[in-house]
Order: structure tokens, then sequence, then C-alpha cells
């Protein structure tokens, strides 16, 4: 099983999400989330002073799939969050020990 | 018959009198929203606290001496309601006056429209002080002056005395219909004095002189409150006619609302242009204050210019501002809502506009005028800010400041989140 986080552009989210559900994905976690990367921040104006806004505003989504999955999920979110512009983001891959369904008790793939 | 239309002029006037004061009183709410909206959301809670307590404090104090230094009347208001013979007396001022001469209303209306008015010019100086100052000694502050401070310069302006027995404001040409100098100008100058006693926030100004923005929390709030001000300064202008129900003083009425609507208008476009002009942006903020900026600019006059006069005066008061907000910051007078340029700056400039469309009044009986409220109430305010800072102190210390004064000083956020 793999956990997969996604750190994209918060208008491309429901592209995202539909991508996912396509393939088959019963269900994501997001996150507001703000950070730098190459992108780096940009500046704002307010009554006259500019101000640098070094973290911009992203959003993070987790996914936990079986491991047969994967590329069709890294597929999916590398399209539907690209815009070719720098600042798109980045996706995350770990290794999942354990999964289990709170309400059920079960485990494993069958809790993904 | 003669009587009974004397009696109905006399209800109609003193109607529209509580009615104006209703909506000045409104412009306390926009004065909490406007400053709410223009610091960070740390200092929300305080703020709020402040604008409400201090309307607390002008209503009581006022009513306990302000009203009685200001217009000679007793003290604690005893008497205002009127005796018996309330009747015969109202009509036997009305029968001097005639039907077309000044206005005749109830004492407790009138009472009710010039305290509204106090509230007013001590607002002005909490959004200066803002996000530093310790509530207490803000407090504190807000009863000297709304019982002593404002009514004494009111006295010799509004109120006909002469200035310590030396000179007399109206002998002069000085004139000021709804308060450019008396209400603004003296709640600015209080302001100031504040503001150079207190010193700048913590980060505004860079070691190499450079002005940091330090962002307001919430434009939608500032932007109401802009727009409940505007609606508040119908009554400030409109009521200080003082009298509708004659034709002539209806069409007064009906031109004072037509004028300071104009200048407001012209006040804002004004500013978003200067300020797209400087900065390449439409700044929201100085937008909000050149609509005040007209506003307090028109209010010293707004009977005698044309519309098109007044949407240029404003216009020229919106330019100001955005002027006087950048000026301020260079010489490090820290005001996180624009109050001292707004009120201050634009308030003397109302002043000076005058003479141009009331013959009345003359450019010298101006500048008496509002250096007299400017070396008093600055004085005043200046030696009263030092006693309190020597008794209790003014500023909060580094860390509550860090903080945000809303846990310092009232132990409550104002977006509570995580609690049990």
């Amino acid at each position: 099983m793999k956990l997969v986080t996604a750190i994209i552009k918060p208008f491309k989210l429901d592209d995202a999400r539909e991508a996912l559900s396509e393939i088959g994905v019963q269900g994501i976690t997001v996150t507001e989330v703000k950070g730098f990367g190459r992108q780096k921040g940009h500046t704002e104006l307010y009554r006259g002073a500019e101000y640098v806004v070094d973290f911009l505003p992203k959003v993070k989504i987790e996914v936990a799939i079986s491991d047969d999955l994967l590329d069709q999920t890294l597929e999916a979110i590398t399209k539907a969050a690209n815009t070719g512009k720098i600042g798109d983001g980045k996706i995350f891959v770990s290794d999942l020990l354990q999964v289990i369904r709170i309400r059920t008790g079960e485990t494993g793939e069958a809790a993904v | 018959m003669e009587n009974q239309i004397f009696e109905l002029q006399y209800a109609m006037d003193t109607f529209y009198f509580l009615v104006c004061g209703a909506l000045v009183m409104w412009m306390a709410a926009g004065f909490s929203m406007l400053e709410a909206g223009l610091v960070r959301s740390k200092n929300t809670t305080e703020i709020l606290t402040k604008n409400i307590a201090l309307y607390g404090i002008a209503c009581t104090m006022y009513l306990v001496c302000g009203y009685a230094i200001m217009y000679g009347g007793t003290y604690f208001l005893s008497g205002i309601a009127g005796g018996d013979d309330l009747v015969a007396t109202a009509l036997a001022s009305k029968a001097e006056e005639g039907f077309n001469g000044g206005a005749v209303y109830s004492d407790a209306s009138d009472f009710f429209f010039q305290v509204v008015f106090v509230a007013t010019a001590m607002s002005i100086v909490s959004g200066a002080v803002a996000e530093r100052m310790k509530l207490w000694a803000f407090l504190a502050f807000a009863v000297v002056m709304t019982g002593v401070i404002y009514p004494m310069e009111g006295s010799w302006t509004w109120g006909g005395n002469a200035v310590f027995g030396l000179y007399t404001l109206g002998d002069l040409g000085f004139v000021d219909f709804a308060g450019s100098g008396i209400v603004h100008l003296a709640g600015a100058s209080a302001a100031l004095a504040g503001v150079i006693l207190l010193g700048a926030r913590k980060g505004k100004y860079g070691a190499d002189g450079s002005t940091r923005a330090i962002p307001g929390a919430n434009l939608p709030l500032a932007t109401l409150g802009t727009f409940i001000l505007w609606m508040g300064w119908f009554g400030f202008n409109g009521g200080s006619v003082l009298k509708l129900a004659d034709v002539g003083s209806a069409n007064a009425v009906a031109v004072v609302f037509l004028n300071t609507n104009a200048a407001a208008a012209g006040g804002l476009l004004a500013a978003m242009v200067t300020a797209r002009l400087l900065f390449g942006k439409a700044d929201l903020t100085m937008i909000l204050n050149g609509a005040l900026a007209g506003l307090v600019a028109i209010t010293a006059e707004p009977s005698t210019p044309t519309a098109l006069q007044a949407t240029l005066f404003g216009a020229i008061g919106g330019v100001l501002v955005v002027f006087s907000i950048l000026a301020l910051d260079k010489i490090k007078i820290d005001d996180p809502v624009g109050a001292i340029s707004v009120h201050g700056t634009c308030g003397l400039f109302g002043l000076l506009l005058v003479p141009i469309t009331n013959s009345n009044s003359t450019f010298f009986g101006q500048i008496v005028g509002a250096a007299t409220i400017f070396v008093w109430v600055f004085g005043a305010s200046f030696i009263m800010w030092m006693v309190l800072k020597a008794v209790m102190g003014l500023r909060v210390t580094a860390e509550e400041e860090d903080q945000g004064v809303d846990i310092a000083e009232c132990g409550l956020e104002a977006y509570p989140e995580f609690t049990k």
C-alpha cells in the first residue's frame, strides 16, 4: 500500500478530485497549506507600502491506495494539476504500513 | 390655530433633531467596523472594547459636566426635561423667532444631538493609537477628553464664549458649520499627541527608515464601516442645519445632504486615482480614507457650495489625504487607520475652504480658529497623556504587543478556536 501526498495549486483541486474518482480512488483528504518552492513568494501593496508574501497558499491532497493503483494515481494527479507554469507543486510517494477502517475493524488492502 | 402651527413646527424640528442624532450615534458603529477591519485580528476585541466603552464614557461625561461647560447649562442636566410651563415657554420663544426664524426645539433633543458629536471626536483617537495602547490608559484619557477638553473648545466655538476671556472667535469671522475643526481637527489633535508619546507599532518602520506594511485583517468590515460613517454623516451635517420645518430650512437641509454626498464621492474617486498613479494599484484602504476625507472637508460648510464645488472640495480632500498618510509615515507618526490625516489634515483643509463660498467667514478667522482648537486640544491632551504615562504607562509590553492586545487587555480572542 502507498500513501500519495500531492501539493497542488488550489484552483486545480476539483480537477484532481474528479480524475481520482474516475480511476476508482475511494477517498482523499484535503488540507489548505502554505509553503514555498522555486516559485518563491510575491509582493503585495498596502497603503502605499509593499510587502513580501513568502508563503503561497497551496492544497495538500493525501490518498491511500493499493500498490496496483499507484501509476494511475500519479498520472491522474499529474495530468489534472498541470498548468505548465512555475508553482504547479509536487507529489510524494511513501510506503504505508497499515490501514484500519475504524467502523468495521478491517485492515490492510480491504480498508484502503 | 397659529399656536398649534408653532407647536407642530416645534415637534417636527425636535423630531428631525432626534433622528439626525440617532444617525450620528450610528457613526460609532462605523468607526468600530472601520478600525476593526484595519487592525490585525489579534487586536480586534480590544479595538471593539475601546469603541463601545468610549461611547459610554462620552455620553456619561458630557451629561455630568461637558454640556454644562460647553453651553452653560446645569450639571447632571437637571431641569432639561422642562417644567410644567414647557408649552408656554416654547410658544413664547416661537412667537419671538417667528415661523421662519431660528429653530426652537426640545432642550433634551439638543443635548442628545450634541452628545453624539463628542463620541465622534473621541472615536477618532481610538483608531490612531490602535494595536499598542493600554486599554485603561485610553479610557482614562476619554474621561478627560469628553468631560473637559472637547467641551472647552466647544464653548469657544459653538458655545460663543471668549477664549479664556481674550478674544471671541465668532467676531473674527470663524465659521464651522458641523465641525470640521471643532469635532474632527480636535479629535485628530488629541490623537496626534497620543501617538507622539506612544510611538510606532513594533515593526512598522525599518532601521533604514523604510515603511513596512501591516495589513488590516478584514477589508469587508473596513468598507462596511466607511459606508456606515457616510450614512451617519447625513445626520452629522444635515442635523447641523438645526431646523427642517419651513421651506427655507427644508431646502437648506436638502442642499446639505446633496453636498455631503457629493463631497464623499469626489473624495473617494480622487483618492483612488491618486493611489493608482502613485502605487500602480487601486488601493482600497486609501479609497475608504478618501471618502471620509471628502466628508470631513465639506463638514465645515456644506450649505453654501454648489454641488460641483462640493465634489471638487471633496476631491481635493481625497488627494490630500493620500499624501498626508505618506508624509506622516515619513516622519514615523504611526497611525494604523489614517485618522490623523483624514480628520486632522482634511479638517484643517475644510475650515480653510469656508470663506470661498461663505462671505460671513474670513481666512483670518478660520486660521485663528483652527490654531486655537489645535493648540488647546493638542496641548491639553499632551499633558494628559504625559500624566497617564507617568502614572500607569501608555503602552503594553513588547511581548503583549506581539501576542496581541486582545489576550493581554481583554483576555479574549475575537475569533477563538480550539476552545473547550
